[in-house]
């Protein structure tokens, strides 16, 4: 026995594969029984494990499979029709046969499961007066190629995956020794080493790929079991679901497939238990009755995006958010800032569902905050969007592969970093005065602006807490370097030291040890043999509490995706508060600066407030003074000023605090009446006033600024 | 006889340290070290070991010793902590010391808080104390000590 244990290996590996496919013929044949070339392919698979289990002793497997096959020859000759009742008996055969195989597996023989039963009725079916209407073509089909072909034929091999793990981390070892092969003969500048460092260099690459061309395996791997579970689970929430797949071929790394195979499966679950509708009711709504779960994989800018939809129920937004309520799982203000379209990603809070019965087949509140986790594990992202009586959509986000990924080098307190090039958008060098004035700060948050968008700063060095360079902020020409990088709730820009150039690294995972830092994804080699750690840009994202505030905001405006939503709007504004209660808004793109002017540095001329600022006078506006509301008491400190170009000049806005900016998305402006200067509208949940700065302008500035330059002598005064 | 056990020994400051010969890998030079941002004062950072990625534990640190004098370099004993290899930094490699069980005692009283800790006891050499080191101990830092 145990000499023949890899052999048994071997044949039960190669069965899982062929039972997989006789599902796929099963229920083929179940929606049309008269396709021949199906019942051949079934019959083949069950011929061929019947010839192994013969040789091998294993009496289970060989008896089932010899009563399988005597029903399906019948079917092969044309004798009896592939009806309901048969495929059903071949599926659940299949099940048996599954578990028989799936115990050689682990234990090396076969289970204790009695087959006797399944026996008899497939014996007594075979029995029966064949099928009434006989298939008289399927016996003089000529052979053709298989419909689904596994690992037939001489061109393929058997490989254990382990040998090609290890293939891939020497590859890995490789693509480092290259580095540094390629780094050294370019200082020792010899023309014979550096073209041969040359030729490593491009063959260490096409085998890399070719390496990693073998790991890669299509996702039909997982989806080929899917129909059969659907179409299983719908049986027994009498439902009448069909699934759809494409891109069936995509291919990704294998060990990606196994990792979201359980997650997948979810998801799928959820959408017959849950998603789609029983027929009556979808018959009600008029929708075809049989429901819809859609499986769509392609590639997409290096990644493999994966949708799931169904065109069931939909997911009810408001319903998720009382429901998180009523757990205490979200705090009530936060909830009702929420539109129901953002309340959707709460199904990710672990211990949620909407599911209005527990079935046995979900709605337990286990689950989807697992699919999130185990999707991000893997360095993946879900999002989910859905209207209420429409159907639901998840859309998942997986990397390629993870063993060897380009990355952008980074220096910064003298080590280097490197960040993956999947969430580099773009790079920022500011110098001299720019660098000086370019970095701009709301409410002590620093920001840049990015072609009108404020994009918020993040400083290496302070989240990692190191020790900065001394020196470094006196030095004559100062410099500052922004990666842009794509956080998972919007854009922002790391500020390092010095940026270096980009490299194919190879990932090795951080030890046990630091795994609770959140700040590296992993570790990596150098061309020079040293160390470098691999940034987790989701986590510094989170570390420097961007996910709060700021790119909340954002992340909320892009959640909202396609789903139906009132007329949007879309372009950045400038929240602040005037007085105690009243929120005020103004286009981002017409603000030049954000200042805090101190209450010191006010000045009265002609009875009008002004400050120098830039070598000018700027008049001031206190927004209280004009649109009422409580004036905050200030004594001493800055005033948050808001400062944008008018007349000719710059005009200042006082407002008592600068809340937030807010990107996309509000709804409902309307004009208010009595006031040409304002609109309302509500934003993020709250009234707020949009501030028409050119109508604020005629009315309430004129003459400001002219007066201002008229006295411009007062500066040299002053100054 | 079946009571000697070897260990390698190392120093410490003017401490005698001993891991047992099959919990050690190798010993190598002293190496570049990447530190780890945020990671606890203990983790010196990471080396490549032939392509391994191999964290470093200071000992002395982690014996709440002071540190080494600027310019000394350590060694590092590279120990198997379960699946992984973790390199212990120290000051200088003795011999490998055969030692003989009856020698064997607890930690010494000498020895207080978190060092006490560490040590599986120590034996009484001729010359000196040598002390037994628990590398799962020593090793089993969680990240929950990270900042």
């Amino acid at each position: 026995m145990e000499d023949n244990q890899d052999i048994i290996q071997e044949f039960v590996a190669e069965s899982l594969d062929g039972l997989t496919a006789v599902d796929h013929s099963l229920l083929e044949l179940e929606r049309n029984a008269d396709q021949p070339e199906h019942i051949k392919n079934v019959f083949r698979v069950i011929h061929t494990i019947k010839g192994s289990c013969g040789f091998l002793g294993l009496g289970k497997l060989e008896r089932i499979t010899h009563a399988a096959e005597e029903l399906l020859s019948q079917a092969r000759d044309g004798q009896r029709a592939m009806s309901g009742e048969t495929v059903a008996l071949m599926l659940e055969t299949v099940d048996v046969l599954r578990s028989l195989f799936q115990s050689l597996q682990t234990s090396g023989r076969e289970n204790l499961i009695s087959v006797d039963d399944l026996i008899a009725r497939i014996v007594r079916l075979q029995k029966t007066a064949p099928g009434e209407t006989p298939v008289p073509t399927a016996a003089a089909v000529t052979p053709g190629p298989a419909v689904v072909s596994h690992g037939a034929g001489d061109d393929f091999v058997r490989v254990h995956v382990s040998l090609l793990d290890n293939l891939m981390t020497l590859v890995g070892e490789l693509v480092l020794a290259r580095n540094q092969i390629v780094q050294s003969s370019l200082l020792a500048g010899e023309a014979g080493a550096s073209n041969a460092a040359q030729r490593i260099n491009l063959i260490t690459s096409e085998l890399q790929e070719s390496v990693m061309k073998t790991r890669l395996q299509s996702i039909s791997v997982i989806w080929g079991n899917f129909p059969r579970m659907v179409r299983d689970l719908s049986l027994a929430c009498h439902k009448k679901v069909q699934v759809e797949m494409e891109g069936a071929e995509t291919e990704m790394d294998r060990a990606l497939i196994e990792a979201i195979r359980d997650p997948l499966t979810h998801l799928i679950r959820n959408a017959v238990d849950h998603g789609i509708e029983s027929a009556e009711v979808r018959r009600e709504r008029g929708k075809p009755e049989t429901g819809l779960v859609l499986l769509r994989a392609f590639h997409e800018g290096g990644q493999v995006i994966i949708e799931i939809s169904d065109d069931g129920n939909g997911i009810d937004g408001a319903r998720l958010r009382k429901k998180a309520g009523d757990l205490g799982l979200v705090g009530v203000e936060e909830l009702s800032r929420m539109t129901d379209a953002e309340a959707l990603s709460l199904v990710f809070l672990p211990g949620l569902s909407t599911a209005q019965a527990v079935t046995n087949i979900s709605g337990r509140g286990v689950g989807m905050d697992v699919v999130r986790t185990n999707i991000e594990k893997i360095g993946g992202t879900i999002d989910i969007s859905s209207a209420a009586g429409r159907g639901t959509v998840f859309k998942v986000k997986i990397p390629l592969t993870l063993a060897i990924i380009p990355a952008l080098i980074v220096s910064t307190g003298g080590d280097q970093y490197a960040i993956p090039q999947i969430s580099l958008l773009e790079l920022v060098r500011l110098s001299g005065e720019q660098a000086v004035q370019a970095v701009e700060m709301i409410h002590h948050a620093p920001v840049y602006r990015l072609r009108g968008r404020l994009l918020p700063l993040v400083y290496l060095n302070r989240e990692l807490a190191l020790e900065t360079v001394p020196g470094a902020e006196s030095l004559q020409d100062p410099e500052v370097q922004i990666v842009v990088l794509q956080g998972e709730n919007g854009q922002f820009g790391l500020v390092v030291d010095e940026i270096n150039d980009t490299q194919e690294i190879v990932v090795k995972p951080l030890g046990s040890h630091f795994k609770g830092l959140h700040a590296f994804a992993g570790t990596t080699i150098m061309g020079d043999g040293r160390v470098a750690l691999i940034l987790d840009v989701p986590g510094l994202a989170q570390k420097a509490g961007l996910s709060a505030g700021l790119s909340d905001t954002l992340r909320r405006s892009q959640s909202k995706g396609e789903t139906a939503e009132p007329v949007r709007h879309s372009r950045s504004l400038l929240l602040f508060e005037v007085g105690r209660q009243r929120r005020m808004a103004v286009p981002l793109s017409m603000v030049a600066r954000l200042e805090e002017i101190a209450v010191e540095s006010l000045e009265t001329s002609a009875s009008r407030t002004v400050v120098q600022y830039r070598g000018r006078i700027m008049p001031l506006v206190r927004l209280s003074e004009i649109y009422g509301g409580e004036t905050v008491a200030r004594d001493g400190g800055a005033l948050p000023v808001v400062v944008y170009q008018a007349l000719g000049g710059n005009i200042g806005l006082v407002v008592d605090r600068i809340l937030d900016i807010i990107e996309d998305g509000w709804s409902a402006e309307e004009e208010t009446p009595h006031d040409p200067t304002l609109h309302t509208a509500v934003i993020d949940g709250h009234v707020t006033d949009l501030l028409d700065l050119s109508k604020f302008t005629e009315r309430h500035c004129q003459g400001l600024v002219g007066q201002s330059r008229e006295r411009s002598p007062l500066k040299q005064e002053v100054a | 006889m079946s009571s000697q056990q070897p260990y390698c020994t190392f120093y410490l400051g003017p401490y005698l340290f001993g891991v047992g010969v099959g919990e050690v890998q190798e010993i190598i030079r002293h190496q570049p070290i990447t530190r780890v941002p945020l990671s606890h004062p203990v983790f010196s950072g990471l080396i490549n070991l032939r392509g391994a990625i191999v964290t470093t534990i200071d000992l002395r640190r982690r014996f709440e010793l002071e540190d080494r004098p600027a310019g000394a370099l350590p060694m590092n004993v590279i120990v198997r902590y379960g699946e992984m290899p973790v390199s212990l930094l120290v000051d200088r490699i003795g011999d490998v010391v055969e030692a003989g069980a009856e020698t064997f005692e607890p930690p010494p009283d000498t020895l207080t808080g978190e060092a006490r800790a560490l040590i599986r006891g120590t034996y009484k050499l001729r010359e000196s104390l040598l002390l037994v080191l628990d590398i799962n101990k020593t090793c089993g830092l969680g990240a929950a000590v990270g900042v």
